[in-house]
């Protein structure tokens, strides 16, 4: 399965705006919960945790737990305080762990 | 609370007419949001997925889709169409399994299988906003119109005569397939046309066709047909 993150961040913003960042990670999000029509349990197999550094300083973080859907959408704001780079992690079970990196020119 | 919300569904007619409205119409501000845009769209991966697929080449022996395709605009608002040798009408799933097992020589993706619906959600992206033209099928219609299951219930019973009235608390759509390929948040993932319908026939304690069964190709045939002229909206979100 591939590992797709969809990040939208304005590429451009005033010193002191309140921008919004949204991300979309491509993930199952597998409950651990859940069996098969057999009886089977399905492995957990979810995100644990979402950071987002902004020139290298933590600005989010995010714990996810089982009762999250698939494919979740994380939306925050955050000030633009200097032209630089977001950078964003999701890591989870089965050493799921991808990175995106975005770029934003305050003026 | 199931009972009651089929009570209410099967309390008398109220006004049908012959204004179409796309499933679109009868959702959430919230999930209207998540179609409108590309990036809050998770329909998207498979859209990319497919794109990665369409131009994936097992070997340099072997062919890829984009060897022989370039722009395929327009082309998913066009099926199901006829098969000019069996005299069916073949869906889009069925088009892509016929091009790889007669052209690619490669065997064919199963129904709902990652691949399929990825490249069938490739190529109906390519088919947005452009008007549904598909021909009739007087089967599909027959089907359409039959009572069946153990509740005994007719497809345009809901769909042409109840719409917009309550089922389990949500609004009864149309039933215009406009958007297949869906994203649909109660199966948190995407699914063709076919697997919606067989949806509601189990809704309906209806036998269940299997995936490609003529009898759901010709059905999905009427069913655009009675939305043609709409948007193609692929890969739409639904509730």
């Amino acid at each position: 399965m591939s590992r797709r993150a969809i990040v939208t961040v304005p590429k451009q913003a005033k010193r002191g705006e309140v921008i919004e960042v949204k991300t979309l990670a491509q993930h199952v999000m597998e409950t651990g919960f859940r069996r098969t029509q057999f009886g089977e349990e399905i492995p957990r197999d979810i995100i644990r945790t979402f950071v987002c550094t902004y020139n290298g300083e933590e600005v989010f973080r995010m714990e996810l737990h089982p009762a999250i859907a698939a494919n979740p959408l994380i939306a925050f704001s955050l000030v633009a305080s200097e032209s630089g780079t977001l950078e964003f992690r999701w890591s989870g079970d089965n050493g799921y762990a991808v990175t995106e990196k975005t770029e934003i020119t305050v003026v | 609370l199931r009972l009651l919300a089929f009570l209410v569904l099967l309390s008398p007619v109220s006004g049908f007419s012959e204004e179409r409205r796309s499933g679109y119409e009868f959702m959430s501000r919230e999930t209207r949001a998540m179609q409108d845009d590309d990036a809050a769209n998770p329909g998207m991966f498979w859209v990319l997925d497919g794109e990665a697929l369409f131009r994936r080449r097992e070997s340099s022996s072997k062919s890829a889709c984009m060897d022989c395709h370039s722009d395929l605009k327009g082309v998913a608002a066009r099926y199901p169409a006829r098969d000019a040798e069996s005299g069916r009408p073949m869906n889009l799933e069925q088009r892509i399994n016929a091009c790889r097992t007669e052209r690619m020589k490669e065997k064919p993706f199963a129904y709902e299988s990652r691949e399929l619906l990825s490249l069938t959600a490739f190529i109906a992206k390519q088919s947005r906003g452009m008007p549904i033209e598909v021909g009739k099928s007087e089967a599909g219609e027959a089907h359409y119109r039959q009572r069946q299951g153990q509740l005994n219930l007719s497809c345009a019973q809901c769909h042409d005569e109840r719409w917009d009235r309550k089922l389990a608390g949500t609004p009864v759509a149309q039933g215009h397939p406009t958007g297949y390929p869906i994203y649909r948040l109660e199966w948190q993932g995407l699914g063709s046309l076919q697997r919606r319908l067989r949806n509601c026939l189990s809704g309906m304690r209806a036998e269940l066709y299997p995936f490609g069964a003529p009898e759901l190709v010709e059905l999905e045939q009427y069913l655009m047909w009675r939305a043609r002229g709409m948007k193609i909206e692929s890969p739409a979100v639904r509730p």
